[in-house]
């Protein structure tokens, strides 16, 4: 029992980072039509955001003091980050939180970096056959991908959790177990509330403010909400942008978990459009539970229990249900009746 | 024998190629690719792209999982080696029938679908292979550190006819040991015999009913064919296709890695095929050209040699210049050939040979003649 739900526990962070990058995708591919191969590296431009922030905010002055020795005998160097010079100890906060600000970074930059995408080249695509659009993120995502490697080099660069929440949480003896029977690292509790707040958000933004209803009457007949007199193509080119944000927020946060490197976008993106494909292509609750579902699937099939009877299956288990869906139900498990059921 | 006839067009083509390709050490002396290595690359990587090109340019399914096909036939042909001979001979054969046999199963699944969806379901076949290669199959492909030869390697056939050599054999045919441009004259020939086909099937009415497919699929169901069949031909030989050009990177080097399986290496013949030109016979070829020719060149470029290319320059400009200039050459070549493949996807679907056939009407000559529907690839949907 609890080794079943440790596993589910396991499962729901990286199903958040799932989630979170297929509610994108089907964004953009409910309002725009357009597939997204670029999305991949949205999130992980995310992610880079926060070690620019980190980059920015630890420049650091040294000062050699020649009256100290440091512990080899030579002038002991000093160094003092920037942050902390000018705002003292709330600046060493600032250093130690650089993750969860970065987020303020993130905002802007990712609905900046979207909105150039759609109106720079995307926009071009809507009457294109999808396989060019396929080519032509294809192409983008390289782009941006390059772009990366060449300012922050090859490696992978880790960014640091928060002190105050490193630890872990005792999951168990919440629920009435015996303490410390089951524990759970505190971040990733973090990531998963975060990525359900997120989510709650985009869809109480579609739900409850005119804009969203400008655009979820757009996603079901564009062109008489053009004719309307409404200016649909802007407010799609927004959501464009808001995608961007969701997927780049995922990154920020997933960036203690999985130091960024520049193709970690190409990884998440194969995954991210399996777990659409198996919640229904242009369905946003599909593409959210399929994201957990996924997540939780592929946490239970990396159990040793599971691996003796079938080897290799942690391996393959997202790609096996992907291939099982798209051939028994292609619409997916949400997916609407008669949508690309060709 | 009409089995071997081409129209006079097409027998011309097939001869300048035959020539372009034969003569390689001579023509890219002066362009300084002329070592054997990389003319074998060259001569791979287009078989590779041509086979790819049967299945994108013909039927418009796009597939991004051709690299599995590659990677099978790669360790087909390793195992052939391991197991029975150093030969070519059996290895390539091998290698075309169990990449074929892959094609087979994945193409049966992945065809029922049409569009993006078997675009997803090619890359999550490729991704299981990849995946399966690099943990459980470890017995069967050696996981990260590549499968290739040792001493104790049983070879049977070979250990039967003769003595076992000291050290570790190299690839042969009919027991000759390749040796310098052999090898690239083997890969040369096996290019050409994949040429020839191609031509054939591009001439066939098999490939009149696969281009017509492409333009409108509805259409032909609704004239009472069955397509199914004819798409999964295509699938097949485009794989084994795949497969032969695994096996002769395993002819000219017996290593076989998981890398070759991975789904960026599929995006590399996609980009190959399109920069060419999709649909075209010889486009998929330049196209696979181009991008090894320029790896190879752009790779070797560092900091150094971009300042002094841009030392005309005053120092305070050219030092910006070249700090920009040379993100773009050496590791930072797959950022030009990302903004390239950008760049020929919205201004030039036709690729290169699309850019060479406006090139050549604005001269007012005819260019290449290219059907229309083979200029822009269109799904089959």
């Amino acid at each position: 029992m609890d080794a079943i739900l440790a596993q589910l526990l396991n499962g729901l962070d990286k199903g958040g980072a799932y989630a979170l990058i297929a509610l994108g995708l089907t964004l953009v591919f409910g309002t725009l039509g357009v597939v997204n191969f670029a999305h991949g590296a949205l999130f992980m431009l995310g992610a880079f955001c926060a070690v620019t922030l980190r980059q920015l905010i630890t420049l650091e002055t040294v000062v050699i003091d020649p009256e100290q020795l440091s512990a080899w005998g030579s002038p002991l160097e000093i160094r003092t980050p920037l942050a902390q010079t000018w705002f003292g100890d709330f600046g060493a906060v600032l250093v130690d939180y650089s993750v969860p600000l970065s987020i303020v970074l993130a905002i802007p930059t990712m609905l900046l970096i979207g909105i150039a995408m759609e109106r720079g080249i995307i926009k071009h695509f809507y009457k294109r056959p999808h396989a060019e659009q396929i080519l032509v993120t294809f192409g983008l995502a390289i782009v941006l991908q390059e772009v990366v490697k060449a300012i922050f080099g090859p490696n992978p660069i880790s960014q640091p959790i928060p002190s105050a929440v490193r630890g872990a949480f005792d999951v168990g003896a919440m629920l009435g177990l015996a303490p410390g029977a089951l524990t759970y690292p505190m971040w990733r509790l973090i990531y998963f509330l975060f990525s359900l707040g997120i989510i709650g958000a985009v869809f109480a933004f579609l739900r409850f403010t005119t804009f969203g209803m400008v655009v979820r009457a757009g996603m079901a007949d564009r062109e008489t909400v053009g004719l309307l007199g409404i200016n649909i193509d802007r407010r799609f080119t927004i959501m464009f942008g808001i995608a961007a944000v969701v997927a780049g927020l995922a990154g920020v946060m997933y960036t203690p978990l999985l130091p960024p490197n520049y193709h970690q976008g190409m990884d998440f993106l194969v995954l991210s459009f399996v777990v659409v494909v198996v919640g229904g292509m242009g369905s946003l609750p599909g593409a959210v539970a399929a994201g957990f579902l996924l997540g939780i699937l592929q946490s239970f099939a990396s159990m040793s229990e599971v691996k003796q009877i079938i080897p290799g299956i942690d391996q393959i288990i997202i790609y096996l249900i992907a291939v099982v869906i798209l051939l028994v139900r292609p619409r997916g498990l949400m997916g609407r009746r008669g949508m690309m059921e060709s | 024998m009409t089995l071997f006839a081409l129209s006079r067009r097409d027998l011309a083509v097939f001869a300048v190629f035959a020539v372009v390709v034969l003569a390689m050490p001579f023509w890219l002396q002066p362009l300084g690719a002329a070592y054997p290595a990389l003319m074998q690359k060259f001569v791979i990587s287009a078989i590779f792209a041509i086979g790819f090109n049967i299945l994108f340019g013909l039927t418009g399914y796009l597939s991004f999982g051709h690299a599995a096909f590659l990677g099978v036939g790669s360790y087909t042909a390793v195992w052939s080696f391991k197991l029975l001979t150093m030969d070519a001979i059996p290895a390539i054969f091998f290698a075309v029938l169990v990449s074929g046999l892959f094609a087979l199963v994945i193409g049966y699944l992945s065809l029922r679908r049409s569009g993006i969806y078997f675009s997803i379901l090619t890359l999550a076949f490729a991704q299981m292979c990849y995946n399966l290669a690099y943990s459980v199959l470890t017995p069967i492909t050696n996981g990260e550190t590549s499968l290739q030869l040792t001493l104790s390697d049983p070879r049977l056939i070979d250990t039967a006819l003769a003595p076992r050599p000291a050290g570790l054999p190299s690839a042969s045919l009919f027991g000759h040991s390749f040796s310098g441009l052999e090898g690239f004259y083997f890969c040369a020939v096996v290019l050409l015999i994949a040429f020839f086909v191609t031509q054939k099937i591009f001439a066939s009415p098999f490939g009149m009913m696969l281009r017509a497919i492409k333009s409108n699929q509805t259409r032909m169901t609704y004239t009472g064919f069955n397509t199914r069949p004819y798409t999964l031909t295509a699938f097949v030989i485009s794989g084994m296709f795949a497969g032969l050009a695994g096996a002769l990177f395993a002819i000219t080097d017996p290593l076989a890695g998981t890398e070759r399986m991975q789904w960026t290496a599929s995006g590399e013949v996609v980009l190959m095929t399109i920069l060419g030109g999709v649909g075209t016979l010889i486009g998929p070829v330049i196209g696979a050209w181009f991008i090894e020719y320029f790896e190879n060149i752009f790779s070797a470029f560092n900091e150094s040699v971009v300042h002094a290319f841009f030392s005309f320059l005053p120092a305070e400009i050219a030092d910006p210049v070249a700090l920009v200039a040379s993100k773009f050459v050496g590791e930072g070549w797959q950022l030009t050939l990302g903004l390239l493949f950008v760049l020929v996807v919205v201004f030039l679907p036709g690729g290169i040979m699309e850019g060479v056939r406006r090139i050549g009407s604005l001269f007012g000559r005819r260019g290449t003649p290219v059907s229309p529907g083979a200029a822009r690839a269109q799904p089959a949907e």
